[in-house]
């Protein structure tokens, strides 16, 4: 099985529908960076909403992945957290996830959409390019 | 399926880590145990059997339920035939990993079952955490 990611305009999204194996997470990553890499899009929306168990290894993947996305200029939303997830993370001890959160998808390709069109003003500043292709 | 309150799964592969997980979260489930607490084990359950698949290649995840009238408790039993944790202090700092890893695999057992024992030699490790629950 592999998580598919389908591409929406400059974002792509993905929603993990059950417990992945370590293999799995891992090619979802390798999946995920190479869209990104290859100029297909700018950001990316990961919706955990089915998943029931984010442990260590699980967290350490998905930060290596919100961390490589930025180096190369993207951007990662995580979507769909279950309470009882968020919980258990919270007691782990620090916060062990570092990746920006929103509540569900919708609110979740809002913010993607509105980091990324920061991010163009921001370079706009600099290079003064003018393009809004987020629209806000 | 019958009330099942003690089960063995053998960790060979990451396949078993979600199996062990899942009987884990059912067998506490069936044990009378809130979600939270459901959570908590299946989250447990996952870091140490994939120490004991990471460093020792695999092992045995035996999870079963000690009820009496006062109070119920969970038991997760993680053994393996590996090479021992050299430095259990220092294992049990948050932060340190020999493998790469965050290093909060062992921190977060500690911090989310009431108590854990860590009996590690050159042959094999046993951990042992628990989790009690008043009646
Ligand atoms: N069953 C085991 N056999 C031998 N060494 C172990 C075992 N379990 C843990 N260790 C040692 O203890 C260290 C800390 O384990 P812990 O689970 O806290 O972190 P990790 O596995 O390195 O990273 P993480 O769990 O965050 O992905 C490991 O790096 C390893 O050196
Ligand atoms: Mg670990």
């Amino acid at each position: 099985m592999r998580v598919p990611v389908l591409r929406l305009g400059h974002i792509l999204l993905t929603s993990v529908q059950s417990d992945l194996t370590d293999e799995q997470a891992m090619t979802l990553q390798g999946d995920i960076l190479e869209l990104l890499r290859d100029g297909k899009a700018d950001g990316i929306v990961i919706d955990i909403t089915s998943v029931d168990v984010v442990d260590s290894y699980m967290a350490r993947v998905l930060n290596e992945t919100a961390r490589m996305a930025r180096i190369m200029g993207g951007e990662v939303v995580l979507t769909g957290m279950q309470p009882l997830v968020a919980l258990t993370l919270v007691e782990m001890g620090r916060e062990i996830i570092g990746v920006e959160t929103a509540l569900d998808l919708e609110s979740g390709v809002e913010r993607l959409k509105s980091s990324l069109a920061r991010r163009d003003r921001d370079r706009n500043d600099t290079r003064a390019n003018p393009g809004d292709r987020y629209g806000e | 399926m019958a009330n099942e309150t003690d089960i063995t799964v053998e960790v060979h592969s990451q396949e078993d880590i979600i199996t062990a997980r899942q009987s884990g979260r059912e067998l506490a489930r069936q044990s009378g145990f809130g979600t939270v607490d459901q959570t908590r084990l299946a989250t447990v359950i996952s870091e140490l059997v994939r120490n004991a698949l990471v460093y020792a290649g695999g092992g045995t995840c035996r999870i079963y339920s000690d009820i009496s009238d006062s109070q119920r408790t969970l038991h997760l039993v993680v053994s393996d035939e590996g090479p021992g944790i050299v430095d259990v202090p220092r294992a049990l700092e948050p932060g340190f990993s020999s493998g790469g890893g965050l290093g909060l695999g062992l921190p977060a057992v500690r911090r989310l079952m009431d108590d854990m024992t860590i009996d590690t030699h050159p042959t094999g490790t046993v951990i042992h955490a628990r989790m009690t629950r008043k009646r």
